[in-house]
This record gives C-alpha cells, structure tokens and sequence, in this order.
C-alpha cells in the first residue's frame, strides 16, 4: 500500500515519544479543582452554581454562552469554594470556578460500567438525538483547539459532508495520549466514529494514524474490518508517512483523501471531509452511550528529564503541577513548562494552571533544550518557504509584519497561516518568523473584521 | 545634412504635439487647490505624526481650511506645535483658536525590577505586542509595562525611553507633544494623555491592575489594590475606584494630594510638587516616600 502524506511542505522533527508503551494511569483527584470558563473557541461559558453550592461528578456548572460555546461540567464531586479569576493557558487571570474535592461522588445518570454499547442496540438514537447529546456534553475538539463539536457536525447548507476523517495523526513530538487512547479503547473510538458518521449522515469514514504507530494501525484495521464489515459503513484506516504537521486539519484533508480547503473563511467541510480528532471520538461514544459529560481526559506528561513520565486519565481542573508531582516532579535548574507540546503548545508562567478540555500534553523542557538561539540575518536561503505546508512564503510575511506593511501582508494570505512554527524551526539563521507572522494574522484578522463589520 | 535636419523637424513636432496636448489637458483636468493649503502647511511642524487625527500636516492643513470656510476651528488643535503654531495659523486664515490645555503621556505603572520580580523568562521576540500576546510576560502582573520599547519606536520625537534601571517607560516631558502615538502603541493601554497641570503638577494612579488587591499586590509591591481609601479622602470627588483599580479624573482633579497620603501602596503618583529635598526626577516614587 502507498503511504499517503500532505502535498506541500512539512518537516520531520525529532520524535521523543518518551511514554509511548507506558500504560494509561489514573491521575489522583486534586484537592481542588480549577475549571476556566473558557475552554473552548468562543463566548466564554455562564457559571449557574455559587460559592458554597454542592456538587458532584458530572454536575453542570457553567452553561454554554452563546452558540459558539459550551457547557462546562464538573470532574470532582464537592463545594464550589468561589466564583474568581484564575491563570489559564493564555497566561492571563480569567474568570473561573474552584471547587473544593470532597470524596468522589458522581451523578447518578453516568453509566460507570465497561460493557460495550453498540449503535445497533440503541435504535433510538437519530442523528438528531446523537447531535443534541454532543452538545449538551460540552464536547469540543479534544485536539488541542477546542471548537465546539456540535458545530462541526451540523454543517452550513452550502456544503455537504461525505465523510468522516478521525484525526490519530499525534505527529507533534512527546505526545502519545491519543496512541495510548487507541491501544487501550480502540473498540469505543469506532462507535464514536459511527455515531458521528450517523450524525453527520455519511457512510465513509477514514482514520489517519502515522506509521510510526505500527501497532495502532494494525489493532484499528483488523478492529474496523470486524465491525464495519458487512454493514453500510466502509471505514479505512489509512497510514500516513511520519510528518509534522499532519495532524492539521487541512494537512490531514490533502493526505487522506486528497483534496485541498480553500484559504479561510473555507473550512474542510467544503470539500466535503468532517475532521474529528480520535479523542473526540472516544469523548462522543462515552456522551452519547454512557451519559457521561466530558470532564476527564487523556494527557501525556513528558519530559526528557522528568523521572516517571507517563500517560494519565486526568480529571479536568487538575491543576498541572499535581500531574508532575504525580511524575516525579519538577526536575530541578530552569526549565519550560508547555501546555501541549513542543511545536503547538503554548508555554506557562505557573504550574498553578489546570488541565482543560484541550490539553492533550504537559510538556517539560530544559532550558538548553528550550533555549532560542541568538537571531542571524536572514540569508534568502527560502528554507521557510520550502517547509511551509500552506505554501506561504514566510520569510516575505514576518518581514510584511514587521515594517507593518498590513495590505501586502493580506494579500500575501497572512490569514491562511495554521501557526505550524515548521518555518521557525527550520530557519538555519534562528529568526523569530512565526512570532512576527503571529503579530500580522491577529492585526490583518483584526483590519478584516472591522472592514467586514462597517459594511 | 538632411539626417540633421530631419531630426530637428521630427523632435520639433513631436515636441509641439505633446505640449498642445498636455497644455489642454493641464486646463482641461486643473484641480483648484486652494493656496491657503499650501501656507497652512508651511507653517505647520511637518512632523506627520498624526497627533491631530489626520493622516498628516497636509490633512490637518486641508481640515484647517475648511474648518474656516465652515466658520469653526473647534476640535482642531496641533499638539506639537501647540498653542505658538495654531495662533499663528488663526492669525493667517483670520480666525480665533479655543486653545485645549496642553497634556502629556503618562505612563500608568509602577512596576519597577524591585516593586515586581521576575517569574519567568521570555525568549521570544523582544516587543510588546507579541509578549504580550503570549500571556502575562515575565512577571506575574498582567497588566504592567513590558518595557520591549513598542513606545520607544511609535515615538516620533524621541520623548519616551525605557529605563534600563527600572525595566519601565519613561516619559520626557520637555519633549512630549502629547501626538498620542504611544497611546495607541501601547498592547496594554498605560500610557495615557493627561493634563499637564500648572507648573507641570499632576497627580495620577500609577497603576492600571484590575486584580483583586491581593493578587496584585503579590505579583507588585506599588500596585493599586482598589482599596477604595483615596476614593473616599478625596474632597472633590474626582476618583472612582471600578474592577479593583483607582482612577483620577484629571479635570476634576485640584492637586490636594490627600489621595496620595491615604494611599496604602503609594501606587498614587504626584509629579513636580516642590519638595524638602531634591530628588531626581526621574525616582519620581521616591518623591512622594
């Protein structure tokens, strides 16, 4: 079989997936739990319980606060201690609820036992009903993004899904959360992956796992061709070559199926493609089968020199420092502390801050490893341009966004840049292209939206 | 002989041909300018900094002029010629100028290296808006000076500098001309333009942290922690204390300076009061202690 990958550009970063045979354990439950409002893409969530209210596993605890936006539920059982601001992802104190954990109780509707629930024993579930239960979950996008899912399932009119696309990819270095998802629930991620087929109407579905996960693609092919075969759906999983950043959702369009999204507004469901990463298909098949809202999730805890990393089922409002503690703890001398990994993550100024519905990794790096080197005159050698799997030309970009040139930035498709850092990382000179690129797309985004909103 | 001829003839013509032409397309297509433009404008600093709204001194002159034929130049003010230049545009187009008061850029944050320590360290690239963009910086006040000099270079009259002692921005009052570019360069919204007062006196609120008064003062040690003490010792009225931060309104603002005695972090700041013994102006904290 031909190995498929996206068509442009891309790098091949070292891999260190520390943790990749390490079995899945369970986090130990805080003492207290931090759950920020904003967790997702979109209106931040409206808090319905007060200081001294009692809740338990599973209890809803903030409602959604617009369309774009979803419930948050709780992952403790206990008192809500305050209604207050705490540090987030973003670095910035934003509003949040801090839940004292006392025992571990949970809502009595949550199916807690392992049995398998099949979509065929459960004829009412329209895909109506399957949508309306993702959403009232508070399911988004477990890749790291964080957009509401249900959205993503009930696409605009103007286009029409043909197929699912289930993201395995995990090409960021460190993180093996989604392979240990897949090795250890394989047979629950395909419901999911039915029930979001059902939802979406469609009868291909494709999972797209890199092939440095022999074993997942194996144990996926051999599980999909016993239930799919026979039945309306054809499911493939296809393995794709080993390349950053593939787990992209337009990369990912481009090597499975072969069709390219246009520049923004276009989303892949223009050419027809729903992308779902693996973990919201497992998220989807617990909502939909168990009644269990999205409150816990698997994260990677990595680090070269953290002395028991490992993979975790994390309840969410862990605040992170429990999860390296729980490793071993922080190693000491200066070190970076990621949420995500060492590509995409977004680095922290405090351990204080909790794991959300997005945080698919604690990264730990040392500051040798971390360390930027000092920035060099650019040679024109257009490695940037090479690796740019939007085929953007970089260097031209951050050069737009530094003298402020924001019209030729637009016109250079500024917006259409997915912030990879494959042009930073490869730039032989060390030049900080993606942070003067991040600085034009938030101002040109900015230039559009109010353009946009005067007519 | 007739090659030299021939040439001249040709070039003649041609030469004729195109200055007909462009003679009655230069009539055809004249735009009237009005000359007062040209002479506002000669008179105006030539800085374009856009202090006055306008795109440049050109906009600001054309404004000028048609504010006369409109028989008003309210709201129209040039804040690096000041009062000088703007009468000397009044006396050329016959009108009379409401002069504004003249202000300054402040910087609204007290948070030097020793009132806010380092809790990190940021490696990427050094300006303010992409810190700031990557979360609260390198100290644990969101809302502080990041002191990368994004400022620094809006400035077109070299009036603002980071201090390499404190970490913070600075202003030069001498040379402020209050054009606001650093206002609007600021990702954080400190710097505001604020009157001068008399003599240069002012009393403002260092600070803009809206954290609760015990996070900020954690994350700075001169922080405003909202404890509302000046709002109450104010006799005129003029400070409102909203999401944990004080506020000086200027206008009402008489310099009493009893805000500034109350004040529990000293994060009210007064400027230019004489005082018992002379201080440095740039240790402008030391001078209230």
């Amino acid at each position: 079989m031909k190995i498929r990958t996206f068509r442009i550009g891309g790098i091949h970063p070292e891999e260190n997936k520390l943790t990749h045979d390490v079995a899945t354990q369970v986090a130990p439950l805080p003492q207290q739990a931090i759950f920020p409002l904003s967790q997702h893409i979109g209106a931040p969530a409206v808090p319905i319980v007060q200081k001294g209210d009692k809740v338990k596993v599973g209890t809803k605890i903030a409602d959604a606060g617009g369309f774009v936006s979803a419930p948050i539920f709780s992952s403790v059982s206990g008192t809500v201690a305050k209604v207050d601001t705490a540090i987030d992802a973003t670095g910035y104190r934003k509003p949040a609820i801090i839940i004292n954990v006392e025992g571990d109780e949970w809502e009595p509707m949550i199916d807690c036992s392992d049995k398998l629930e099949l979509l065929k024993d459960h004829p009412e579930l329209t895909p109506e009903e399957i949508i309306n239960r993702v959403k009232a979950a508070g399911i988004t996008g477990m890749g790291g993004a964080g957009f509401p899912t249900f959205i993503k399932l009930t696409p605009p009119p103007t286009s029409k899904a043909e197929c699912v696309i289930i993201n395995a990819v995990e090409c960021e270095p460190y993180i093996t959360a989604d392979y240990r998802l897949m090795m250890e629930h394989a047979d629950e991620i395909l419901v999911g992956l039915e029930l979001l087929m059902k939802a979406t109407k469609v009868n291909r579905g494709y999972i797209g796992i890199e092939t440095n996960k022999p074993k997942a693609i194996e144990l996926l092919t051999e599980k999909a061709a016993s239930v799919f075969g026979g039945t309306e759906y054809s499911v493939e999983v296809v393995p794709l070559k080993q390349r950053y950043p593939q787990g992209g959702e337009k990369q990912l369009v481009d090597a499975v199926i072969q069709r390219q999204v246009p520049a923004p507004p276009a989303i892949p469901v223009n050419v027809g493609a729903i992308v779902q990463n693996v973990g919201t298909a497992y998220a989807v098949y617990e909502a939909v089968m168990k009644r269990k809202p999205l409150f816990e999730r698997y994260t990677t805890v990595t680090g070269k020199r953290l002395q028991h990393p490992g993979n975790f089922l994390v309840r969410m409002g862990t605040p992170m420092k429990d999860l390296i503690e729980a490793c071993g703890g922080m190693p000491e001398g200066d070190n970076k502390l990621l949420a995500g990994g060492p590509m995409m993550g977004k680095a922290l100024t405090s351990d204080e801050v909790p794991v959300c519905k997005g945080t698919n990794s604690v990264t730990i790096l040392s500051a040798d490893d971390a360390r930027r080197k000092e920035p060099q005159p650019c040679i024109r050698c257009a490695k940037c341009v090479g690796v740019c799997p939007m085929g953007l030309e970089p260097y031209l970009l951050a050069k737009l966004s530094e003298i402020k040139n924001w019209e030729r930035a637009e016109r250079e498709d500024i917006t259409s840049c997915i912030e990879c850092g494959s042009c930073q990382f490869t730039c032989p000179a060390h030049r900080p292209l993606l942070d003067h690129i991040r600085q034009g797309k938030t101002t040109v985004m900015g230039i559009i939206k109010n353009r946009n909103a005067k007519k | 002989m007739n090659f030299i001829l021939i040439a001249v003839i040709v070039l003649g013509t041609i030469g004729l041909t195109a200055a007909v032409v462009l003679y009655a397309a230069s009539r055809k297509f004249a735009v009237y300018e009005d000359p007062r433009v040209a002479q506002v404008c000669e008179l105006l600093p030539g800085a374009n900094c856009g202090g006055c709204g306008f795109a440049g001194c050109g906009g600001m002159a054309d404004a000028l002029v048609k504010g006369t034929d409109a028989g008003s130049l309210d709201g129209l003010s040039c804040p690096v010629g000041g009062a000088d230049v703007m009468g000397r545009v009044a006396d050329l187009l016959g009108m009379a100028i409401a002069n504004g008061e003249p202000k300054v850029a402040v910087v609204r944050c007290n948070g030097t290296c020793d009132n806010r320590p380092l809790i990190a360290e940021y490696a990427g690239l050094r300006t303010c808006a992409a810190m700031h963009a990557c979360g609260a910086g390198e100290t644990a006040c969101g809302y502080g000076c990041l002191g990368c000099g994004d400022c620094v270079e809006a400035c077109q009259f070299g009036a603002i500098r980071v201090n390499p002692e404190t970490g913070i921005a600075e202003v030069d009052e001498e040379k402020c001309v209050a054009c606001g570019a650093c206002v609007k360069a600021c990702p954080r919204s400190i710097i505001e333009l604020r009157k001068k007062g008399p003599k240069g006196r002012r009393v403002y609120v260092s600070c803009v942290n809206k954290d609760k008064g015990t996070v900020s003062m954690k994350a700075c040690k001169m922080s405003c922690i909202g404890c509302s003490k000046c709002e109450k010792v104010c006799p005129f009225g003029a400070i409102t204390v909203g999401n944990n931060c004080s506020y000086i309104d200027p206008l009402k603002c008489r310099l009493c300076r009893k805000c500034v005695a109350v004040c529990p972090t000293k994060a009210i700041v007064a400027v230019n009061f004489p005082v018992p013994k002379p201080v440095e102006p740039k240790e402008k904290e030391e001078a209230i202690a």
